[in-house]
């Protein structure tokens, strides 16, 4: 998390902010607070402070809107299409809305625009979703052409920001109906999802709801945590540029570093239209748990998108899509503070690892 | 059970039960037991065999004839 950000959260545990729709003072305060943290993503994504809304999480924040948009829309059919390479909770949420069609991609990640533009054109369509940037290897989505074709055709696009927030400037991005982020992917607490939905916007909540976010989003909100989330994006929006020159040149060097000095890596993505701190690589015979581990052991925290990683029995449903190797998966995101030192450090202990796992298990 | 004649394979692995990167491994370390031209039929039913196969054959120049879990042919082409 970002310093100001944790400072933030602490500073609002302890003014005891009460809940915001009272009308005693540490309720006002707290209304006070929703109204500052909803103006910094308003002028983020280019929306209304009113249509925006905060949730527990970024899934969360993903089900809402696909749902929703789902039920508004279903007099006009239950088909959502999406990309196969969007969040696993939106494909989960676009499967229990109706009929889900999962567009392909090309080997970088792109959708195929045009068989996606098709999908959402055929009738009986209720919604359409797609990202701004893969949150698995950190491709850029034609999200802006899609928002065109969405507004050509009048069918409402959900579009996941959630790697993309604070990074890539969305102020100007048109044509969607229903945004999500997550607060966690710019430094802020992992407790607060993003959801905005645009006025004029075919959604109807898919669940009961409350006097809480203009009974978009039920239940009293962690003002605290919100609040922090707003301070984190707020220093992307005022100092994000020159980090995202950073992280964007960091990933070049580690990449080029990569493939340089490890022999038999897949690395993924399109290595320039891309969110700036995300690399993503798999190791040829080598398996995805020890790979990570022995990372963590040279200081290194990594995510990995293998089967065998603990998480989960299936491979990542990206990797797999876009036809990359999913074992000996490695994750790497950049933070604010992530310098050309630990970059070098990591280009170092990366290749020797890779090699003494490989003889290990007798491949070369 | 080989229906195709020219995919008769020269080497059958069975890895089923095995957890990837292992079949892959195999794959990788009997692949030059086969004549160029000549196929390997890997059984595996690890559910990443499908698309690890298909980038290991992309990786190194290697044919994916035919994908059908938990049967898959390569043809060796160097």
């Amino acid at each position: 998390m970002l310093a100001d950000a944790r400072e933030a959260w602490l500073d609002a545990q302890q003014a005891g902010w009460g809940d915001p729709v009272r009308l005693h003072r540490p309720g006002r305060l707290a209304a006070q607070a929703m109204d500052q943290a909803r103006e910094v993503v308003a002028a983020a994504v280019g929306a209304r402070p009113d249509e925006v809304i905060f949730t527990a999480s970024g899934v969360h924040a993903s089900q809402a809107a696909v749902l929703g948009v789902a039920l508004g829309r279903r007099r006009m059919g239950s088909r959502i299409v999406t990309t196969a390479v969007d969040h696993s909770a939106v494909l989960a949420a676009a499967a229990s809305a109706g009929t889900h069609q999962a567009v392909e991609v090309d080997h970088e990640g792109h959708v195929d625009l045009e068989q996606w533009a098709a999908a959402v054109g055929s009738s009986g369509t209720a919604a359409a979703c797609i990202q701004v940037a893969n949150h698995e290897v950190g491709t850029l989505q034609p999200y802006v052409e899609a928002g065109g074709i969405c507004q050509r055709l009048e069918v409402p696009l959900v579009l996941d920001a959630t790697s993309a927030l604070g990074r890539i400037d969305l102020s100007a991005a048109a044509g969607w109906s229903v945004l999500t982020g997550w607060a966690g992917a710019f430094g802020g607490p992992a407790s607060v999802g993003i959801l905005v939905i645009k006025k004029n916007a075919r959604w109807r909540a898919p669940y009961p709801t409350d006097d809480y976010q203009g009974g978009r989003w039920p239940g009293m909100p962690d003002v605290p945590a919100i609040y922090a989330a707003a301070v984190a994006l707020d220093r992307w929006l005022r100092d994000g540029p020159t980090v995202v020159k950073r992280q964007y040149d960091l990933v070049d060097q580690l990449r080029a570093g990569i493939v340089a000095q490890v022999p038999d890596v897949d690395v993924a993505g399109d290595p320039l239209r891309r969110v700036p701190h995300l690399l993503t690589f798999s190791a040829l015979y080598v398996d995805g748990e020890t790979l990570t581990l022995e990372l963590d052991k040279a200081g290194f925290s990594v995510a990995s998108g293998s089967a065998c990683s603990a998480s989960s029995e299936h491979p990542s449903h990206v990797l797999a899509a876009m036809g990359t190797l999913t074992h000996g998966n490695v994750r790497v995101g950049l933070t604010w503070t992530t310098a050309v030192a630990e970059i070098s450090q990591f280009l170092s202990e990366l290749p020797p690892i890779v090699a003494r796992i490989r003889a290990t298990v007798g491949a070369s | 059970m080989n229906e195709a004649g020219s995919a008769f394979p020269g080497l059958s692995l069975d890895c089923r039960g095995m957890k990837c990167p292992r079949p892959i491994i195999e794959v990788g370390r009997r692949i030059s037991e086969v004549g160029v031209g000549a196929v390997l039929e890997l059984l595996a039913d690890d559910p990443a065999a499908g698309p690890d196969l298909a980038a290991w054959c992309r990786m190194r120049g290697q044919t994916l004839l035919d994908s059908d879990p938990p049967r898959f042919l390569v043809r060796r082409e160097s």
